[in-house]
């Protein structure tokens, strides 16, 4: 089945596309993240134009995001205080995005920072994950616990001036560190057209020491609307969303999405980490590897 | 019928020297939408004698089919510190979007290089205008350069046994355009060449074009990009709403 794309300027197979945005889907319904870091890579491994593969590719995490964010928001999963501080950040953070993506487009080394972005926060999230992963799994089988973490948060989130109450995520910190999460990840999503799930998911345990049952829900509702701000960035800026991708990756997407959060149930926590740490870690690899070996095409072409 | 009434008027006018030469394109205009995955182009037409008689014999057809040149930096990679990234570029006034030539024999042996640089005959002859003064090694290496990704990208091409020339009289020539050509109007030559010279030549025009549907998305992402953004969310958000709904039900 070939769709032209309108704003791609080319013809890809649908059903590829679909087929992409599934497994994508799967994944992000399975993990909770929003499975951007695979499909902007995929899609320009497909032939699909970076600037577009990035655009688009934050519309299908919006997607997949919103019926998780319900789904915890039924549960009390999601901490609208927190969440909102960290949107603001986000918000923030995705006009940073856009300011840096054209700096760096300009200087022609917008992939080059694309690809070192990938490999330097997939590679350190991965081992992270893994080595807490496999702690955990290896914990279950020896029956032993596993050590008490010594501080709630990190010493320079208690540092900062101007403390809240945020009830739900059971915490009496500045919303300056929350905030300043946020802008990180927004300036991320707005150039690797990821969500920010893997990244800011860690960010909520361990740097500010969110309690676990509000993570997950919270952190689906920032992406939702970080990257709702990002398509719309996009939009005004780049002019690169191509609604005909979006719309064929988020036929795929939504379903996977569904499929995964049911599978996930059913699956040992740990051992999914340690299957997503492995995931990360792969594309991380295959991205420091696209550095170092020569490429394809010495030459590229940018309009003046 | 124009055709036929070109070449009668031009016979009964006599006299001129130079040879006749009537071309046609199969299509006039090529419409991106839904299905598009690339065509195919037929370039045809006769060549004639000043007497009106057969003249495939005395004259070798190149036929030349350009989009609309861009301006564009072209970017090298260079390995750094064990990193392939874009180290060097240029900037091109007139690179153009799509090129394609066919000829009837190879173009070395029709003309020399000074007549192949004037006419842009063959993608070696293009002529790019590099802004700002660089040596012409680094030009060179540069056009090779992206003659060599265009190539690959189906965007160039040079078939130097292109033309077929039957009975003397019809030549043709097909040229095969991807999904991914960039729209513009288009203009066909062609060059009848005797002797190392360029005799008479032709030109004509095709418009590659989005209609229906993926002209409304390209123009509507461009002049109103505010709702164009807004409109993109809502389909994500109304999609994942949708699924989510439908799950619950299963």
């Amino acid at each position: 089945m070939d769709v032209y794309l309108p704003i791609a300027n080319l013809s890809v197979n649908g059903l590829v596309i679909v087929g992409l945005g599934a497994l994508t889907g799967l994944l992000s319904g399975m993990f909770g993240v929003g499975g951007g870091f695979l499909t902007t890579p995929l899609l320009i491994f497909y032939g699909v134009p970076p600037t577009v593969a990035a655009a688009s590719a934050a519309s299908q995490v919006t997607g997949a995001s919103v019926s998780g964010v319900f789904a915890h928001y039924r549960r009390g999963g999601v901490d609208f205080q927190m969440g909102g501080v960290m949107v603001a950040g986000g918000v923030i953070g995705t006009a940073m995005g856009a300011v840096l993506f054209r700096l760096f487009e300009e200087l022609g080394q917008i992939d080059t920072v694309i690809n070192v972005l990938y490999v330097v926060l997939l590679g350190s999230i991965g081992i992270l994950m893994g080595r807490e992963s496999i702690q955990a799994i290896t914990a279950e089988k020896t029956g032993t616990q596993v050590p008490a973490r010594k501080r709630r948060h990190h010493p320079l989130v208690a540092n900062l001036p101007m403390r809240w109450r945020f009830y739900r995520s059971g915490l009496y910190i500045s919303p300056l560190a929350p905030l300043f999460i946020g802008m990180v990840v927004g300036i991320l999503t707005m150039l690797m057209g990821i969500g920010g799930g893997f990244v800011l998911v860690p960010a909520m345990l361990y740097i500010l020491g969110m309690s676990a049952g509000v993570v997950v829900g919270t952190s689906l509702f920032q992406i939702l609307f970080v990257t709702m701000a990002t398509t719309m960035m996009h939009s005004l800026t780049t002019k690169a969303v191509d609604i005909v991708l979006a719309a064929l990756l988020l036929i795929g997407s939504v379903t996977g999405a569904q499929l995964g959060a049911q599978f996930a149930q059913k699956i040992n926590p740990s051992r999914l980490r340690l299957v997503l740490a492995a995931l990360v870690l792969l594309v991380a690899l295959r991205m420091a590897l696209g550095l170092g070996y020569r490429p394809d095409e010495i030459y590229s072409v940018a309009p003046l | 019928m124009r055709a036929a009434l070109a070449i009668l008027l031009l016979v009964l006018l006599g006299g001129a020297r130079d040879p006749i030469l009537v071309p046609e394109i199969s299509q006039h205009e090529i419409r991106l939408r839904q299905g598009f995955t690339g065509t195919e182009l037929l370039l045809f037409g006769a060549i004639l004698n000043p007497q009106g008689t057969r003249a495939g014999q005395d004259y070798d057809i190149v036929v030349v089919l350009k989009g609309p040149t861009e301006s564009i930096v072209l970017r090298e990679k260079q390995k750094v510190a064990g990193m392939w990234i874009n180290a060097d570029s240029t900037e091109l006034r007139s690179a153009p979007s799509y090129y394609a030539l066919a000829s009837s024999k190879p173009i070395a042996d029709i003309v020399d290089e000074k007549t192949a640089a004037i006419y842009e005959l063959g993608l070696q002859w293009l002529q790019l205008s590099p802004i700002g003064a660089i040596d012409p090694d680094e030009q060179a290496r540069f056009s090779k350069g992206l003659v060599d990704l265009k190539t690959r990208n189906g965007l160039y091409r040079q078939d130097e046994a292109g033309v077929q020339i039957k009975e003397q009289v019809l030549y043709q020539a097909r040229m095969y355009l991807p999904s991914s050509v960039p729209i513009g109007t288009y203009t066909a030559e062609t060059f009848a060449i005797t002797d190392g010279r360029v005799v008479t030549s032709a030109s004509s025009s095709v418009d590659v074009r989005k209609l229906g549907f993926e002209r409304a998305v390209a123009d509507f992402a461009d002049d109103r990009s505010f709702f164009y953004g807004v409109i993109a969310v809502a389909i994500s958000i109304l999609m994942g709403w949708l699924a989510g709904r439908l799950f619950a039900l299963v």
